[in-house]
């Protein structure tokens, strides 16, 4: 809308017209995704280039990137609206192999069938992200605290309830339980011959539209922006504080819970140790995407293209033939840089005041 | 600005009678009793630690009194939280606690009462909010260009004046602010002392706490002065004039004691001493 009128000799409106243009330059600038667009076409260009196998710009290569993006971005997408809320899950992480084992053990020990059984699993994580929420809000603990005692507690729980129950590290057999076809028809199939989607990916794009929704015209959207900006603040206009920060927990909790019980469908065996360092990705998908550290801004598509910088670079980098140890480093780079670009933005975006 | 008080001596409503607050042995207020009228503005002036803040937390429900009776509209009343006085029209705006600064202006203005379309996510009606904001902000004299800005680009008397705009809307029938200019520049000051004044004129109640008799002497109806947790002045608008109520503060009487001690020890660094003390009682506005 770059109208370039002459200046003419009489020009009150074009003054009006240069306000309004300012405030809409300063609204997308405000814009928390802004870094993160900017920073994955960079990422999708530099890997369209170093290509190897000439698939990572085509419908193949989408179909491999979006796969990662989704295990990760349905996670993240949750932890960005925690973040915006104001605090930390280090334990989200975890929660994926600590459900799926939930899952895994029901079924195989119990014989629970499989439908029932993952509604089981998701209460077991809502429970779990109830407590930690209730546990920050109660003790005033940081959160990064709080949920490192739940991650560490749950990491030991997965590994010596497993090699107690089943003598190994892993569940398996989780295939042969009624209702496992249909569970896996919903949660782990592939659609789109012959590049064959992932269905986490339909999940993550619904996700990410339902965050979005609800952050933007939700009233509860407002009040997550608003614990996050100023608990003190948010409190005295009559939000209930406690309540949305529970929430904002029990929903990253089951966030994770979906991709553990995904996992486990898709690989029909779950392992003690699955999730565990995964906490970290999704906090860099939710930063990279405009999420600040201290809370009260951030989005949920930008997390969503966080995680699709990151999906694009783990198989970017196997497509390009390096050895994929240098994915960690280029995780660190891309967290680092995005973080510079924040700062400037959230910067901008408070009118370089307060 | 004369301020015409058309005191119609309508029924107070809140008052207080005898009311006290200790903290373990510390007595922080004693035997305080204070009547608000509906359309006027009541100051409460103080020193530091004089016990403004914690009488104004007793009136808003954030402490119990530990004695004495609080009477809303004629009727004993015992707050349970900051919440349960918003119910009955008691809304209070603290000095740097009354709006996210990241959030847009809308936003601030409806947080924790957004009208909503209903349907299981409850969707603000976005468009309503942003129409209502602008136009209750201008009715209070507040010109706000966009009210997509985030609230931490205003200056912090319109800060503040978001913050009186949005408890006059929701229908408060007192509102207590708390040291509103005390952290404000001289123009800044008068702009939240003219929204004070909207606020009265709206037929709300304003208790006003400051440690500025200049800025309460701009717009009080009536005065109540506070000094280590007891009331020991309290005068109508015609009963006071601002020379009293500036020697009445603490500060005033002690800077002229001030004055005289340096003009006992004479030479020109006391004189240019209680000149610039001379030029602060002035100015202080
Ligand atoms: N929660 C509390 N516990 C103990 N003492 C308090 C508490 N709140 C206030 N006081 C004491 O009460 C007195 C009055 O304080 P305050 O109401 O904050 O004064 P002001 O707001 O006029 O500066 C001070 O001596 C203060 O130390
Ligand atoms: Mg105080």
């Amino acid at each position: 809308m770059s109208t370039t009128t002459t200046p003419t000799a009489t020009s009150p409106p074009a003054r009006d017209e240069r306000v309004a243009q300012t405030a809409s330059l300063a609204r997308l600038l405000r814009r928390p995704e802004l870094g993160a667009l900017i920073g994955a076409v960079g990422v999708f260009v530099l890997f369209a280039v170093v290509d190897q196998t000439g698939q990572f710009a085509s419908l193949h290569g989408l179909a491999r990137w979006s796969d990662s993006a989704a295990t990760i971005g349905i996670v993240a997408v949750a932890v960005a609206l925690l973040m915006i809320g104001g605090e930390f899950d280090l334990s989200a992480g975890v929660m994926v192999g600590s459900s799926g084992l939930v899952l895994g053990l029901l079924v195989t020990e119990l014989y629970v069938m499989m439908w029932p059984a993952i509604l089981l699993t998701l209460v077991f994580a809502a429970a779990i992200g109830a407590m930690n929420g209730w546990l920050v809000v109660k003790t005033r603990l940081p959160s990064f605290i709080v949920t490192l005692a739940t991650f560490f507690s749950l990491q030991g729980l997965n590994l010596g309830l497993t090699k107690m129950i089943t003598d190994t590290v892993r569940v398996s057999g989780i295939d042969d339980i009624p209702g496992f076809d249909s569970a896996r028809a919903v949660f782990a199939t592939d659609f789109w011959e012959p590049y064959k989607f992932r269905i986490a990916v339909v999940w993550w794009i619904g996700l990410t539209i339902l965050a979005t929704v609800v952050l933007a015209r939700a009233r509860f959207g407002n009040w997550i922006t608003a614990v996050g900006g100023d608990a003190n603040a948010a409190r005295n206009t009559g939000v209930p504080v406690a309540r949305t920060k529970i929430l904002l927990f029990m929903f990253t909790s089951m966030s994770a819970a979906l991709v553990g019980i995904m996992t486990a469908l898709r690989l029909r065996s779950v392992q003690a140790g699955q999730g565990v360092g995964e906490e970290f990705t999704y906090i860099i998908a939710a930063v990279v995407g405009g999420c600040l550290l201290t809370g009260g801004f951030g989005s949920a598509i930008g997390a969503s293209v966080g995680a699709s910088v990151i999906g694009m670079a783990f198989i970017g980098i196997a497509f390009a033939g390096w050895n994929t140890d240098w994915s960690f480093l280029f995780l660190g780079v891309i967290l680092f840089m995005a973080v510079m670009v924040n700062t400037i933005i959230s910067r901008r975006a408070s009118g370089g005041r307060g | 600005m004369t301020t015409i008080a058309v005191t119609t001596k309508s029924e107070p409503i809140l008052e207080l009678e005898g009311v006290g607050k200790q903290f373990g042995s510390v007595i922080a207020l004693r035997d305080i009793s204070l009547h608000v009228r509906p359309g006027t503005v009541t100051c409460v002036l103080g020193d530091n630690g004089a016990g403004k803040s914690t009488l104004i937390k007793t009136l808003s429900g954030v402490h119990q009194p530990s004695g004495g009776t609080y009477r809303i509209e004629g009727e004993e009343v015992n707050l349970s939280s900051p919440r349960d006085a918003l119910g009955k029209g008691i809304a209070t705006v603290y000095q740097d606690l009354a709006t996210v600064p990241l959030m847009s202006v809308w936003r601030n203005f409806f947080l924790g009462s957004e009208p909503t379309r209903g349907g299981p996510l409850r969707l603000i009606d976005v468009r309503r909010a942003k129409e209502i904001a602008r136009k209750e902000l201008l009715a209070m004299g507040i010109d706000i260009r966009d009210v997509e800005q985030p609230v931490g680009t205003l200056s912090g008397g319109e800060r503040q004046a978001v913050a009186i705009a949005r408890a006059v809307y929701f229908g408060a029938k007192v509102l207590i602010l708390d040291e509103p200019t005390s952290a404000l520049g001289v123009k800044q000051s008068g702009v939240v002392l003219k929204y004070v004044v909207q606020a009265k004129e709206r037929g709300v109640a304003v208790i006003f706490i400051t440690h500025n008799p200049h800025h309460a002497y701009l717009v009080g109806d009536h005065f109540f002065l506070l000094n280590r947790g007891r009331m020991i002045e309290d005068w109508e608008r015609d009963e006071v004039s601002l020379d009293a109520l500036v020697k009445a503060m603490a500060g005033g009487a002690e800077l002229e004691s001030l004055a005289h001690e340096l003009k006992s020890l004479g030479g020109e660094v006391a004189e240019a001493a209680q000149e610039e003390i001379a030029e602060m009682r002035e100015t202080q506005l």
